[in-house]
């Protein structure tokens, strides 16, 4: 087991200088998690319009492989439609599983960083927080 | 004290391509073979149902059971086996007196008097006894290091404070709770204490007589015994005017179409087949404790963390918490803006395993204006070299998130 692995540049820069990290101001959606055992929580907040996801943000407070995630997160689904997003996350959570991944049908870009985590089996919750939250608010905006 | 580890079998392995070094005694202690082996003997040769059978392996069964009950009440210096309840463990003792004594004791106007160091399993039985009583609760003021200031907490009992409760050693500060004088305030006011010692008795010589404690409990699985049991002391009286909370086998002397009553103490709050090979497992865990000796035990803890405290102080960066002295059992902190999940990761890469995240106890997190800490804890089987390990895994994790974050 390599550190390094786990710790790609890209996962230490995101959890640095994190993107969409704030409020929306008209957000319609706020989707509050956090992981009991451990005390991370992510607050994710979306803007979604005739089924579009206009807008994600999210804040928090927690390791650097939760909020990492919660920035690539916010950066990924901007611009998709739910159901679009409701299926990457399943793609994502099978990746932290160690499944490879098609990347034609996801783009990973650099949510490849984080596929590392699947090696580290304590933290693959981490890595998941925020895009449970997601899925969630992609749930509750459909109805 | 590095003559134990070799009673530890699980102690002797590599993690992670290193030496495994054992830091989360606070979360459960390691098992020694004779507790491991006394399960084994219990299992292999006499295990059966306890005060059923008629038969020889019913007997072996219930004096084992038994047994382990007089050894642990030797241990805690109870005056009666009446006084010891088996159970899961300390949040099943602890709700057990939230549940039946402080429900029908407590009422509107009554105060519950807590630390905001508490553990969530003597917390949160706290609030809904309060919820339900109409009780108000509050909290003890703790002085910036995480202590008592003994004239504050003596005025904060007053005659409305029909409950207090308190760990004797916090599982996240180390401190030792002055709980005799507690018991002295409370006891003159006409109330009640309730001890969290799950963080005590494994490390230390606790007396409940001395103490005079009204209510105690403790987990067997941080001192040395099995996940699974634990056990509630409780003074005679206070037992005896108790409702059980669970209602079935075991627990019965008469039962009839539309009314029953219980057996006497302990067993009627011992409802269904007990934790058998717990309790003797946790029989075993108490005689190899006592073989080492409590004061010995004590003596060694208090000196790793006062050893911890002072080499992890040399590095930069190492906030600790909680007081310099009067603690045992752990040292709680942080290192520079390295994250505590991130920090374990690294150290269990070394073949460290510490602790990190709230430790059951936001409140107090909040308290230290933190969201989550790292924590080492140790016991009889660690040593100086240990600390030595983990500090030099602090260095390797200083400079590699010194590296990752340029
Ligand atoms: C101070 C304290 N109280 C209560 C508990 C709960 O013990 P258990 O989980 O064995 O019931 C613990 C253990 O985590 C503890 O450290």
């Amino acid at each position: 087991m390599s550190l390094d692995d786990l710790y790609r540049r890209v996962i230490m820069d995101h959890y640095q200088q994190p993107r969409n990290r704030g409020q929306i101001e008209d957000g319609s959606i706020t989707v509050d998690l956090n992981n009991p055992t451990c005390g991370d929580r992510v607050s994710v907040q979306m803007r979604v319009k005739n089924g579009i996801i206009e807008e994600a943000m999210f804040e928090g407070e927690g390791c650097s492989i939760s909020m990492a995630s919660a920035s690539m997160m916010t950066e990924t689904v901007k611009g998709l439609d739910v159901e679009r997003a409701v299926y990457l996350v399943d793609l994502f959570s099978r990746m932290m599983q160690g499944e490879e991944i098609d990347t034609e049908e996801f783009p990973l870009e650099d949510i490849e960083a984080l596929q590392g985590v699947a090696k580290f089996p304590a933290r693959i919750k981490c890595a998941t927080l925020a895009w449970k939250a997601l899925e969630k608010g992609a749930k509750e905006s459909a109805n | 004290m590095s003559q134990y580890i070799k009673d530890f079998p699980i102690l002797d392995q590599q993690v992670n391509g290193n030496p495994l070094i054992y830091l989360d005694s606070g979360a459960t202690s390691q098992k020694p073979f004779k507790v491991i082996e006394a399960v084994e003997t219990y299992y292999k040769t006499m295990n059966s149902n306890v005060h059923r059978g008629v038969h020889t392996l019913g007997s072996r069964a219930t004096d084992a059971y038994e047994g382990a009950r007089e050894k642990v009440r030797r241990f805690i210096n109870a005056g009666s086996t009446q006084e010891i309840i088996f159970n899961r463990g300390t949040t099943t003792g602890l709700n057990l007196v939230a549940s039946s004594y402080a429900r029908e004791n407590l009422k509107e106007g009554d105060e519950i008097l807590i630390s905001p160091s508490e553990h969530h399993s003597n917390l949160i039985p706290w609030q809904q006894v309060a919820k339900v009583t109409g009780a108000t609760l509050k909290y003890f003021e703790l002085e910036p290091d995480g202590t008592l200031d003994l004239n504050k907490a003596k005025a904060a009992i007053t005659d409305r404070t029909k409950l207090v409760a308190i760990a004797q050693v916090s599982n996240v500060l180390g401190t030792v709770f002055p709980v005799k004088e507690l018991a002295g305030w409370v006891h003159a006011k006409g109330g009640v204490i309730v001890i969290d010692a799950a963080q005590s008795v494994p490390h230390m010589k606790v007396d409940v007589q001395d103490l005079d404690c009204d209510f105690l409990a403790f987990s067997g699985h941080k001192m040395v015994g099995p996940t699974g049991i634990g056990v509630l002391y409780g003074k005679e009286a206070l037992l005896n005017a108790m409702e059980p909370i669970e209602f079935g086998g075991e627990m019965i002397s008469t039962v009839g179409l539309y009314d029953s009553d219980w057996k006497e103490l302990p067993w009627k709050f011992e409802g269904g087949t007990p934790i058998i090979a717990g309790a003797v497992g946790l029989g075993a865990a108490v005689d190899y404790l006592e073989s080492i000796g409590m004061d010995t035990i004590d003596a060694h803890d208090r000196h790793l963390v006062a050893y911890a405290m002072e080499r992890m102080g040399e590095l930069e960066g190492v906030s600790m918490y909680g007081p310099r002295k009067d603690r045992t059992g752990m040292v709680t902190f942080n290192l520079d803006t390295v994250h505590p999940h991130d920090l374990a990761t690294v150290l269990d890469a070394e073949g460290i395993a510490i602790r990190a995240g709230h430790h059951c106890c936001q409140p107090l997190m909040r308290w230290l204006e933190v969201t989550a800490t790292a924590r080492a804890s140790f016991y009889l089987y660690n040593n100086e070299s240990d600390i030595d390990r983990l500090v030099a895994g602090l260095k390797k994790a200083k400079e590699y998130f010194g590296n990752v974050f340029r």
